[in-house]
């Protein structure tokens, strides 16, 4: 089923509000991997605010679906969810990366509640969500696992790994996406170590694998209704920019990660207005 | 809760160590159903094959793929199952460390890793494939427990123990046969208590592993010829160690022998040493074992003897130290 005008409407102010939230969290942390939280806020929306089946009351819940967020270092992103849905306070996102704060950079599911897997070393998180998803089958559940990864990470030898074990086993139970912002912390991706051609690479690994834009709600919906139907793993390539939203950020490898202070934050949640007006306005919403 | 099942030396006089792995896991399945396996192209190696052919469908064979093995394992673990990792000893403590320390460890998952040709037991492999710095890297990892069996029948008591301890276990096991030291499953196995198997007050062996049946060789002849009475010690949980144990054998003996396949640093050596230096007692101390070093290629007991944690290598290190002079009054406050 497509995305309705109304339902549209809700995910981009939902994604609008979580952009804020996080600018507003990196701020009381000082600094933080904003460039890869806004680059991968839309998937995270989509997922959570239409997708995913979870109980907002009960974090535990054996039936609920997953989330793995592979590329860990977005965690800052994803409290802000965490926090919109209440699986954390509000006024927990003031602690993050405080000394004691159950918040850090790289969330620990041991102690922020509603995070499926403690990530943060890359290359480890399709490997969890494959496990994921073969106990589903072992233990007769229907649930999904999501993972998104980040671009870069696919550096790594042992996503490979994983993603030839997730075409052996046809984990058509398990979506992974990528975050395709093309940055990483020392530069452009194809720079640093060429990933191109990356579409290619998956499809050779036995993935359907689809490229779409990461902004567009509208695309996001299409593929994941595709994955969730389809006869093979799916493997979504979201093209996106880093630092979404944010003018003087966007596209810049140099806000993988960085410090912010009010003047910046206001800033940065002026553009993120405009940015949200021009969205709504070029989809015609 | 799965367990109570016993074994005599009868029933696995035929076995190797990694088959009474396999039998124990496939009847511990039987019962609980929660118990899957996984294996990195070493079913046939590892022995758990036999797991494979009694439950197929709970049998994952990832290839050679070590680190996305352990991170399966993890998740697998997070949805109620308990998962059995099967894979030679180095590789699981090195080749997938990154995984066992983040997804394993640090989250506190049910996951059980076998490490098996463990120390210098595949030693004809070389040193590509001796796993003698493992004991020292699990050993650092927090939440995980670690398990260095001397024989078959107590890999059969350990494996038992490790599905009903809650939490991720290292059990640590040798390619082959290890000469029994047990007759039975009935000694009172406890994960993280240390077994006396001679009794002795002139000093105490502590060893693990293959270590054991040696230390026992070593006492029973050092009681024959030399009239020395030896104490020995199974130390077959390395974390969480038996501090006590190793206090009273302090107090009591005095000359502290240390034996293990693997180097003599960080493993049960400085296991043991950490809990002396802590524990106000001096004793005269020998760590044996590999001496910073890779061994040479070779058969497990001609390996054995060269690294001197046979009982040749222990006797002589026994009689050197009981040469050694020093105070032994009760007074041990002047030696803090």
């Amino acid at each position: 089923m497509g995305l309705n005008l109304k339902e549209l409407r809700r995910l981009e102010a939902k994604a609008n509000e979580l952009r804020h939230i996080t600018v507003d969290t990196v701020l009381h942390a000082g600094s933080g991997h904003i460039g890869g939280a806004m680059s991968v806020m839309d998937i995270m929306t989509i997922l959570y605010y239409r997708f995913m089946r979870i109980k907002k009351e009960d974090p535990h819940w054996q039936d609920r679906d997953r989330f793995i967020l592979s590329k860990g270092h977005a965690g800052i992103g994803f409290v802000s969810i965490l926090a919109d849905l209440g699986f954390l306070e509000r006024e927990q996102l003031k602690t993050f990366n405080l000394t004691g704060s159950d918040l850090g950079i790289h969330l620990d599911c041991t102690k922020a509640p509603g995070v499926d897997a403690s990530t943060g070393s890359l290359g480890h998180g399709l490997s969890i969500a494959l496990g994921m998803a073969q106990a589903a089958r072992q233990l007769n559940k229907d649930f999904i696992t999501y993972c998104v990864l980040g671009d870069g990470e696919c550096n790594e030898g042992s996503v490979w790994e994983a993603a030839m074990a997730v075409s052996h086993y046809n984990a058509t139970n398990l979506i992974t996406f990528v975050d395709r912002n093309r940055c990483m912390i020392d530069g452009d991706t194809e720079d640093v170590m060429k990933l191109e051609p990356f579409a290619a690479k998956w499809r050779a690994f036995g993935f359907d694998t689809l490229e779409i834009d990461g902004h567009s709600f509208v695309e996001l919906n299409d593929a994941i209704e595709h994955a969730l139907k389809a006869e093979k793993p799916v493997a979504i390539i979201c093209n996106t920019i880093k630092g979404c939203g944010i003018d003087f950020m966007a596209g810049d490898f140099r806000w993988h990660y960085g410090a912010i202070n009010e003047e910046l934050a206001e800033k940065c949640h002026a553009s993120l207005g405009k940015y949200y007006q021009t969205r709504l306005e070029g989809k015609g919403v | 809760m799965a367990g109570g099942i016993s074994y005599t030396s009868d029933e696995t006089t035929k076995l190797s160590t990694g088959e009474v792995y396999a039998k124990m896991l496939c009847d511990l399945a039987e019962q609980d159903p929660r118990i899957v396996t996984l294996t990195a192209d070493l079913a046939k190696s590892t022995k758990i094959g036999a797991f494979m052919e009694r439950f197929p469908e709970r049998f994952y064979n990832v290839g050679i793929a070590e680190q996305n093995m352990f991170g399966i394992a993890a998740g697998m673990a997070k949805c109620g199952l308990i998962p059995f990792t099967s894979c030679f000893a180095i590789f699981t403590s090195c080749r997938g460390l990154d995984q066992i320390h983040t997804d394993i460890c640090y989250q506190n998952l049910n996951v059980k890793m076998i490490g098996s040709h463990a120390g210098t037991s595949f030693g004809q492999a070389g040193t590509t494939h001796h796993s003698t710095e493992d004991i020292a890297i699990m050993r650092s990892m927090a939440n995980l427990v670690v398990i260095v069996p001397a024989d078959g029948l107590e890999t059969a008591n350990a494996v038992q123990a490790a599905v009903a301890h809650q939490g991720p276990v290292y059990l640590r096991i040798n390619r082959g046969f290890d000469q029994a030291v047990y007759d039975s499953m009935e000694y009172g196995y406890e994960i993280g208590k240390a077994v006396q198997l001679h009794d002795g007050t002139d000093l105490t062996i502590i060893a693990c592993g293959s270590g054991v049946f040696q230390a026992v060789q070593a006492a029973r002849e050092l009681a024959s010829v030399d009239g020395v009475k030896a104490r020995v010690l199974n130390m077959h949980t390395i974390k969480p160690i038996d501090r006590e144990a190793i206090m009273e054998a302090v107090h009591d003996t005095r000359r502290i022998i240390t034996v293990e396949d693997h180097t003599v640093i960080g493993g049960l050596g400085g296991a043991v040493a950490e809990v002396i230096a802590e524990g106000g007692m001096a004793c005269a101390f020998r760590r044996l074992g590999l001496q910073d070093a890779f061994s040479p290629i070779g058969l497990h007991e001609d390996l054995m003897s060269h690294h001197k944690i046979d009982a040749n290598g222990i006797i002589e290190t026994v009689r050197e130290l009981l040469q050694l002079d020093f105070e032994e009054d009760d007074d041990w406050t002047d030696e803090v």
